[in-house]
């Protein structure tokens, strides 16, 4: 390919992810203008950039896989409502022990899972989400059960609390690009390279020197700090929270968004959970074929863009050289 | 053992040996690399060649001894083999698809950390070996041909500054041509000093550039022959018959 290809093919990349990012900008000015219920799926969808942002670190950076990451997001949004709500706290520092707790808990959960690999890693990371779940559950002095905990404070320091739903949004939507933008610069940096590497070929990446048990747990203790902040950001921002907000439902919505996204890719982990969290509400008025319709249309985008919605761009890039020898 | 003078031995490898389960895969095995020198490994399918390079980085679980430059390389501990000056390019060629060439390369030199111009050094120096890599730079590595594919893990590889290299069967479904092209770049690598250990199953040609040469068969080795004594394939293929 000579340079003037070269350049041209570039610009045509860029030029369709740019059109999916106007198109993003554009919907949530939309919905920030218009305001109503949108802006509550808004902020929905901004809580869970933040959670795949971070799953995208350990799964399609590092290449690893994980089915419990519900749980960190659970300590650490248990914690920050049961402070708030039960015992005063104000919020930021609620939050920072929560993210502690979760913190803590991927260590010592992460230092002995993660010798494991394949579907091993992924039962033995089920079952720290389902054990959370429980605890959640049974814990019913402090987490009261089924019922769940209400009159969660929102986000504020000291007199100042974000109280409108437009403010929260274009804090959340603040969180959910400061998560893309250092998930960016960890996979351009020498530990995203390492996750990288690590995915391709553990061997290989031992063989130059890069210690996998090392910067696999480093890659499980980011995503675990992406997914505490995601847990607490939710209680404050819903004000309300049970079980069921961080059980299997989660994990599997995550995996949707994360897939439909383009796993592995900086841009996929925000498009997926925006496309994921508002295509319910686009076929709603399919009443009762809206389950068959959402269901076809996640069969059609993983058809027509198996790498997800972030390589949609790849469609208007020349064919690269793929020959044999 | 046989060979030089102990002076000049630079890896000594004695009764290693390792178990895939309860599959002896490698049967202990000694062997020796002189200074500069370019050793074959070489054997049919399933001799154990892969299952020694992986065991002489430590990849897996062995028995024995392998003694680098008078040090004891750790055994299961790549990392500390890879910072020896051990440098594997597997079978495969294990690049990182994802990735583009320039952050294959930088990947190669990791345990070099910020020294940046070193690294820049480091990378015209493989870059100038290996032109068509300065072409692809920015092209991701999945991308590339096979024939690129085994430049960019061999320049992979230098950029570490290997002391000693260890090449796991480099012509593996490349074109004829590609394969001289390679094979050309291991020799002008070795004339400038680098210790080289070469697994192939195309005997003749590693045979060509081979000072030594080891045959394995069924996990062990079963002969050391000189390259020089070689005079035709029969009597090449009575070293694989046993």
């Amino acid at each position: 390919m000579n340079l003037r290809a070269s350049i041209w093919a570039e610009a045509q990349r860029n030029a369709a992810l740019l059109a999916l990012w106007v198109l993003a900008a554009a919907l949530i000015a939309y919905v920030f203008v218009t305001g109503g219920y949108l802006i509550a799926v808004l902020h929905f969808a901004a809580i869970y950039v933040i959670f795949v942002t971070g799953l995208n670190i350990f799964m399609g950076y590092a290449g690893q896989v994980s089915f419990g990451h519900n749980a960190f997001a659970a300590i650490s949004g248990y914690t920050s409502a049961v402070l708030t709500a039960n015992h005063g706290w104000e919020s930021l520092p609620a939050a920072a022990l929560g993210l502690s707790g979760a913190l803590a808990c991927a260590l010592i959960v992460g230092y002995p899972t993660l010798r494991l690999r394949g579907h091993y890693l992924a039962m033995a990371t089920l079952a720290i989400g389902l054990i959370v779940y429980e605890v959640a559950v049974q814990w019913g002095s402090v987490t009261k059960g089924y019922m769940g905990i209400s009159g969660i404070p929102p986000l504020g320091v000291g007199p100042w609390t974000v109280t409108s739903d437009r403010a929260l949004l274009v804090l959340l939507i603040l969180f959910a690009a400061l998560a893309v933008l250092a998930a960016a610069g960890i996979r351009r940096s020498r530990l995203g390279r390492a996750f990288v590497a690590i995915a391709g070929s553990e061997d290989a990446a031992r063989a130059l020197g890069i210690d996998v048990a090392h910067y696999k747990l480093v890659a499980f203790l980011i995503s675990a700090f992406y997914a505490g902040v995601a847990g607490s950001l939710f209680v404050h921002a819903v004000g309300f929270v049970s079980p069921e907000v961080y059980g299997l439902h989660m994990v599997v919505l995550a995996f949707t968004m994360l897939y439909v996204g383009g796993i592995g890719t900086v841009a996929g982990s925000a498009l997926g959970a925006l496309v994921i969290a508002l295509l319910p509400e686009t076929i709603r008025k399919l009443s009762d074929y809206q389950d068959l319709a959402y269901g076809g249309l996640l069969i059609l985008i993983l058809i027509y863009a198996p790498g997800g919605l972030a390589s949609l761009s790849q469609f208007w890039s020349p064919k690269r050289r793929t020959e044999g020898a | 053992m046989s060979g030089t003078a102990p002076a000049d031995r630079i890896l000594e490898v004695q009764g290693l040996s390792a178990r895939y389960g309860h599959v002896e895969a490698l049967r202990p095995v000694d062997l020796y690399v002189d200074e500069g020198e370019l050793v074959a490994v070489l054997g049919p399918n399933g001799a154990g060649k892969s299952t020694l390079m992986r065991a002489l980085m430590g990849l897996l679980p062995t028995e024995g001894h392998v003694r680098f430059r008078s040090t004891e390389v750790p055994r299961r501990n790549p990392v500390a083999a890879a910072a020896m000056g051990l440098v594997l390019v597997p079978e495969g060629r294990g690049i990182f698809g994802p990735m583009t060439v320039a952050e294959n390369l930088e990947l190669g030199a990791y345990l070099l950390k910020g020294n940046k111009a070193e690294l820049a050094r480091r990378h015209e120096r493989v870059l100038s070996l290996f032109p068509r890599l300065k072409e692809r730079r920015a092209q991701v590595a999945g991308s590339l041909s096979g024939g690129e594919q085994q430049m960019l893990a061999m320049g992979r590889a230098l950029m570490s500054q290997p002391k000693m290299l260890l090449l796991d069967e480099p012509s593996l479904g490349l074109a004829p041509r590609v394969v001289d092209e390679i094979l050309e770049k291991l020799a002008v690598l070795n004339r400038e000093g680098l210790p080289i250990i070469l697994v192939e199953q195309k005997a003749p040609l590693a045979l060509k550039i081979a000072r030594r040469a080891y045959v394995m068969s069924v996990g062990a080795i079963a002969a050391e022959i000189d390259p020089r004594t070689i005079k035709s394939h029969d009597e090449l293929a009575r070293f694989y018959l046993g």
